[in-house]
């Protein structure tokens, strides 16, 4: 696996703007592949966006700096080193005085209240090349001033690095309270960056594996509000909750199709656990999956065509994959240890897991096929992993277990940039959006 | 401030004594030993004898759902005590220990909770009584990191009610 290195991005984007003479000139540079600690972050110069409300821009600039930093994909400079301390979008800036301070890229930014929007100017230079990477305008509604910053973040990210962003994004995950023994568990909602936490179940009843539905308008979960377990939806607009229906004792671990048509998850009788298929138009579910064995944590690839499934029908849990009508699982886990909660990336590349091996969990990706397997982090526990939009970062939780509880970090796909979010509550069964858009 | 200070004082003195007196209470049960009663000093039929001359809870192995020679013991006196008072109903609650992802230790427990099931019914305990419930690793009993707590969360409990 390969990322795009500061130099080859900077490449591409000019590549892009048809600049023969510096594209000659970037390649003379240094490329870097990364393969682990020896990525260099690019350096970026961030000076304080124009406003006429300072605090906004201010506000903005910070965000989109921070979002930039905990990428690990970008250091940006000490503004007390620029050259200029304001930006202005309407001036080609003196490129020496930027290379000065090793600046490879450059954002100036004006953000101004406009009626009921909040409109942020952009422009993203490449300080090397001296040229334009960008130059684009941005609206949001202004109740929710950070989602201007990013969605400039995201162009930022997406257009230095060739892959998609992911910071215009919500994360949905479990709030945990109380003892150990007897755990509060609410499903929350915040920013991607930890930022609007709101709460969307009360305590009452425990919730548990909370899934995105692909539009972010639904969520699927188990809740054992009316005592065996069941999957139910959520419409987060109307906080209205439903069940799926009642089917076997109990049904669990559920995951939307990636058209959002429909419901894969586990239903549970007499002790026996099968992977089930539901339209969520209504009708019966369909069964796929009949086996003695514990057949659960269903996810499908992008296109829909497959899921993935962990299962125990070899004597220890392992990853199946299979076609989304049923049958013809074939496992693809074959390291030492055990494999659960399958992931598949929103780009289709990897799929990610849950591993047990030598008293330890370990979140870790392996191709489709179960090819290049990589472990990206070890400790006592950690579990359940889920992707950001753009498939380059995963979230999980991780629990140091006695009466300690369990906090969400992050960590990007080359096993780099580990990150604590931080949580007003214990937190616990992540959930990444798709990006708001 | 001293004013309110002055009752609130006199309170926590009387609360005190009242957790004193609750604290004795609490100690002499216990110095009785709930496990040194013998038959009969425990009412027969009752809840309390369940759990003490039964015992509601059997254990098993790591990511195991096979009753051990020592759970197929107790759950046999379940049986025999259940059969002799039937106006009890039970829910079998299956748990597992925190070593395992989320939804296979849903599925784990739910396998354990069956087991005890089926060897009640077998031992003719009638199957209209019993229903069960998966929990998971969401209720752990002990709590630690080694397996002296682990052996004790993978458990399943036989829950009395609607008597």
């Amino acid at each position: 696996m390969r990322l795009y290195s500061r130099r080859d991005a900077l490449k591409l984007s000019l590549a892009g703007a048809g600049v023969i003479g510096s594209v000659t000139a970037a390649r003379a540079l240094v490329e870097i592949t990364v393969t682990g600690g020896d990525f260099e972050p690019l350096p970026i110069a961030v000076p304080a966006f124009s406003s006429l409300d300072p605090v906004l821009g201010e506000d903005v600039r910070r965000v989109v700096t921070d979002n930039l930093r905990r990428s690990g994909l970008f250091i940006p400079l000490d503004p007390s080193t620029y050259p200029v301390q304001r930006g202005d979008v309407n001036v080609t800036p003196e490129f020496a005085g930027w290379r000065n301070i090793t600046a490879d890229a450059l954002v100036m930014g004006q953000v101004e209240r406009e009626g009921n929007l909040i409109r942020a100017n952009i422009r993203l230079w490449d300080v090397i090349a001296g040229q334009q990477v960008f130059g684009q305008t941005y609206a949001t509604d202004q109740s929710n001033w950070r989602r201007i910053a990013h969605i400039v973040s995201d162009a930022i990210y997406s257009s230095l690095t060739g892959e998609g962003g992911y910071f215009d994004s919500r994360v949905v995950y479990v709030a945990e309270s109380g003892p150990k023994a007897n755990r509060t568990k609410r499903l929350a909602m915040m920013d991607s960056d930890g930022a609007n936490v709101r709460y969307l179940t009360d305590g009452r009843a425990l919730v548990l594996t909370p899934r995105y539905s692909p539009n972010n308008q639904m969520l699927s979960y188990m809740s054992y509000v009316e005592g065996n377990p069941q999957v139910y939806l959520l419409n987060i607009g109307t906080g209205v909750q439903q069940r799926i229906g009642q089917f076997g004792t109990m049904t669990f671990a559920p995951r939307f199709s990636p058209d959002g048509q429909r419901l894969a998850f586990s239903v549970e009788s007499a002790g026996n656990t099968n992977l089930y298929l539901m339209g969520l138009g209504g009708g019966q579910p369909a069964q796929l999956t009949n086996s003695a064995a514990i057949d659960t944590a269903p996810s499908f690839s992008p296109d829909g065509s497959r899921i993935a499934f962990e299962s125990d029908r070899g004597g220890s849990q392992q990853i199946y994959v299979m076609g989304s009508g049923g049958g013809g699982a074939q496992r693809i886990s074959f390291g030492d240890g055990s494999y659960s909660t399958p992931v598949w990336s929103p780009i289709g590349d990897l799929i990610a897991f849950t591993k047990q091996y030598d008293g330890q969990f370990h979140i870790g990706t392996m191709r489709p096929d179960g090819s290049n397997e990589r472990v990206l982090v070890s400790s006592y526990h950690n579990e359940g992993p889920t992707w950001a939009p753009n498939g380059r970062v995963l979230m999980f939780f991780r629990d140091l277990g006695g009466n300690d509880g369990p906090r969400l970090h992050s960590v990007d796909v080359w096993g780099r940039n580990e990150q604590v979010i931080n949580t007003e509550t214990f937190a616990s069964d992540p959930t990444w959006s798709a990006l708001l858009g | 401030m001293s004013s309110t200070a002055q009752p609130s004082a006199i309170l926590k003195a009387m609360l005190m004594v009242a957790l004193l007196a609750f604290t004795a209470a609490c100690a002499r049960t216990k110095d009785a030993g709930v496990g040194n009663l013998g038959p009969g000093q425990v009412a027969p039929g009752t809840q309390q004898e369940f759990l003490v001359t039964i015992g509601d809870r059997v254990f098993f192995e790591t990511d195991s759902s096979s009753l051990t020679a020592e759970a197929q013991a107790t759950l046999g006196k379940q049986a025999v005590w259940l059969n002799r008072y039937p106006q009890y109903s039970v829910q079998i609650e299956g748990h597992a220990d925190e070593r395992g992802t989320r939804e296979y230790n849903i599925a784990l427990s739910a396998r354990r909770a069956s087991a005890v099931v089926n060897f009640l019914v077998s031992q003719g305990v009638a199957s209209q009584r019993i229903s069960s419930k998966a929990y998971g690793k969401e209720r752990p009993v002990a709590v630690c990191n080694d397996i002296s707590c682990w052996s004790q969360n993978r458990r399943a409990v036989t829950v009395l009610g609607g008597r």
